[in-house]
């Protein structure tokens, strides 16, 4: 009885605890924030256009997706519970505001200070951390380090706006063309009023001696942030780009509706990681970011490789499917992902492959992790076009369930338009066992510890594929974010 | 070191246990023989905590504490270990992992600092080749993919590695072949000291043949029906279980 008893208690403990459990990056700076007013029409585009200075084909892009937009309905069809949002309720556009009135000059210590709380180092005397960071905090880049010594190298690394003003030429060759405004509602609302995010170009036979990241940072209330990535890696060259996002806890759902673009020459390769902890909203469900991003990638050259590596434990919807359009041959497509919803998350993720050069490989792992109330679902497309011979895939699939009223779905779609292509799927889904966990306790490892120990050996083969120092950081993610799932 | 008295324990509302005395003193090996279904198990699952069980009666007390109030993994930090019957595999859990977590959550218990990584690998070698574990399983995920006899030289091992006080071997002795079992068995003499104890809970004498008993006990229909020497289980083994069985009934 009485140790029926003690197993209750302290199972209830550590409910309780993971429900108290404060989302760490739950702060909001207290910031003077310039933001333009709530709504959406054509005044406001060209307002966000006019106070970023840009050039009028900007502008023209922005009115024609603006335009197009109006035309989409939000769309539907993801496994999600989303409520209609309503996008005259929002602001488009968020800026601190020393840091708008002092351009690239000295940061405002309250960001800096901002930052550091998130363990963003944007000294360039921290040199130890080896990393080359972008911060954009609500709708602006606040600063760029070590753009000086990359760009000795030729390598380019700056925030979307100053690739503008200094790259145009850059610009207007590659923004849009992966992902055009026509793709979906989000692209065209995103092409209509990105504010801000990070241009990266790696020149041809440059190997980026450092990890390139852009952190992600919502501050302000009642505001979206739509943030434009556009990487591009010119012939034999090699970069590792990582992002992260964190967001203070509010109790109204924010939209983070993003895009990211890369494009990939021949034999170059590209990394892209992406650790999302957005703020996922309160137990019950109460607020939270809605995640809803297009990210593509463009294997243009014959034997380049673009590797998509994610692990989500944030926001309250998550919709993404981080794409390979394999156009080279011999063109090699990689998406790793670890997807942990709890309380009321839901998530629709997955990764489309899209087979056009003869040769071209691709492999998917995805690993949904579902506990409390949520729902995680996986939704992929492996494309085989008929000129694309000799092509190979290889998918895996894995659900782990912690608990009895979270949900796991997949929904793989394959088309294979030729004989020589190879297809594999292979899916699976699970329960972490009680007795697993009696075998840990057993060894004196405490269930909380044994939880966290067997989702990282679950998701052991995608973590791996994470730079060393982001696979410390997630592995942390992921236990803390377990604490108390199980039940 | 161990007194269990009158141990009432049940699963799903069923008793299995219903009143065990049993009392285990530093340097003893006991083993504990029956029939299929007696509440062998049972035993060492209420014993260790197994979520599953509950207990209905009776009390353990553990070097003077009282088992029943500590968690299963206090049980564990104060000295119980369990070779499991059937170890489950952990998948992507390396053994190397799984060890360090269990040997520093044992060490924190005890206010100690983490073992470093050097010392801790020095551990996993010296304490390997006392079962003949290649280095190959030990740097494997937790069972996974290993056969009968390296998964029950894997639970000695661990038994090594974290110098419990009191190890229960659960039918350990099933699905070993006979080098297997030879080498499982002289792994538990090795460990074997005048300050452990060991309970054995098999079906077979032949497990007993490598692992000498001090005492022999028959468990029954949840109570501990007969106690005595190694003789015991020569003659069980030679007349089986029914002239007891017909005994206790006929009670």
């Amino acid at each position: 009885m009485k140790e029926e008893q003690n197993k209750k208690d302290a199972e209830k403990h550590i409910i309780n605890q993971a429900a108290s459990e404060e989302y760490k990056y739950g702060f909001v700076t207290d910031i003077e924030t310039n933001v333009i007013p709530k709504g959406l029409n054509e005044d406001v585009v060209r307002q966000i256009s006019a106070l970023k200075n840009e050039p009028e084909w900007l502008l023209d892009m922005r009115l024609k997706a603006y335009a197009h937009w109006l035309t989409l309905k939000q769309p539907t069809w993801g496994h999600i519970d989303m409520p209609e949002i309503d996008f005259q309720d929002i602001s488009y556009y968020a800026a601190p505001r020393k840091q708008a009135a002092e351009g690239n000059g000295e940061i405002d210590p309250e960001l800096k200070r901002t930052f550091d709380k998130l363990g963003i180092p944007l000294e360039e005397q921290m040199r130890l951390s080896g990393m080359a960071v972008d911060a954009v905090m609500d709708s602006v880049s606040v600063h760029t380090t070590y753009r000086e010594k990359l760009a000795e190298l030729g390598v380019i690394f700056c925030s979307i706006s100053e690739a503008v003003k200094d790259y145009p030429d850059l610009i207007k060759k590659y923004l849009g063309k992966v992902v055009p405004y026509t793709d979906n509602f989000y692209a065209a609302l995103n092409t209509a009023v990105f504010s801000d995010g990070s241009f990266v170009y790696i020149p041809k036979g440059v190997r980026c001696p450092m990890e390139l990241s852009t952190y992600f940072r919502i501050n302000a209330a009642q505001t979206g942030q739509f943030e434009r990535t556009l990487i591009v890696a010119d012939d034999d060259s090699y970069v590792s780009y990582l992002e992260g996002c964190t967001a203070p806890m509010r109790d109204e759902n924010q939209l983070h509706a993003a895009i990211v673009e890369i494009i990939v020459e021949d034999r170059a390769e590209v990394k892209y990681s992406t650790v999302q902890n957005w703020y996922p909203g309160d137990k019950d469900g109460k607020g939270g970011i809605y995640n809803l991003v297009t990210k593509r990638g463009l294997c243009r050259g014959d034997h380049s490789k673009l590797s998509w590596t994610q692990v989500e434990t944030g926001s309250a919807i998550t919709w993404k499917y981080p794409s390979c359009i394999l156009k080279g041959d011999h063109s090699v497509g990689e998406f790793y992902s670890v997807a942990l919803t709890r309380n009321y998350q839901q998530a629709d993720t997955g990764t489309k492959m899209i087979h056009l050069g003869r040769n071209s490989s691709s492999t998917i792992v995805s690993k949904g992790i579902s506990a409390g109330h949520s729902q995680n679902s996986y939704r992929g497309l492996v494309k085989i076009a008929p000129q694309a011979t000799g092509c190979r895939n290889y998918t895996q699939c894995d659900s782990l369930l912690l608990s009895d009223t979270s949900g796991a779905h997949t929904f793989p779609v394959i088309e294979v338009d030729n004989d020589s292509s190879v297809v594999e799927h292979e899916a699976t889904t699970s329960k972490i066992n009680e007795d697993q966990i009696f075998y840990c306790n057993q060894r004196g490892i405490s269930t909380e510890d044994a939880v966290g120990l067997i989702v990282n050996g679950y998701a052991k083969e995608v973590m791996a594929k994470l730079p060393m120092e982001f696979a410390v950081e997630a592995q942390k993610l992921l236990s803390v974010s377990l604490e108390g799932s199980i039940g | 070191m161990l007194q269990i008295k009158d141990l009432h324990a049940s699963i799903e509302g069923k008793e299995i246990l219903k009143g065990v005395n049993l009392t285990v003193n530093p340097g003893e090996v006991h083993a504990i023989m029956g029939p299929n279904g007696s509440g062998k198990s049972t035993l060492s699952n209420v014993l260790t905590g197994h979520p599953a069980y509950t207990v209905t009666g009776g009390e353990v007390t553990f070097g003077g504490k009282d088992l029943l109030a500590l968690s299963p993994e206090d049980r564990a930090h104060e000295g119980l270990f369990l070779s499991f019957q059937y170890p489950v595999e952990i998948p992507g859990v390396s053994m190397v992992n799984f060890m360090r977590a269990a040997i520093n959550e044992k060490r924190k218990y005890f206010g100690q600092d983490p073992l470093s990584a050097s010392d801790f690998l020095k551990l996993m070698r010296e304490k390997r080749a006392i079962v003949e574990l290649d280095n190959k399983l030990a740097s494997r995920a937790v069972n996974e993919g290993f056969s009968g006899g390296e998964k029950k030289r894997n639970e000695i091992f661990q038994m090594a590695m974290l110098e419990p006080k009191l190890s229960i071997l659960d039918e350990t002795d099933s699905g070993l072949d006979i080098d297997a079992l030879r080498i499982v068995a002289s792994g538990v003499n090795t460990l074997k000291s005048e300050d452990n104890a060991t309970i054995v809970i098999t079906h077979y004498q032949r497990l007993l043949d490598y692992i000498k008993p001090d005492f022999v006990h028959v468990l029954y229909k949840g109570r501990i029906v007969m106690s005595a020497g190694p003789e015991l289980a020569l003659e069980l083994e030679e007349k089986g279980y029914d002239w007891i069985k017909a005994q206790i009934d006929n009670e």
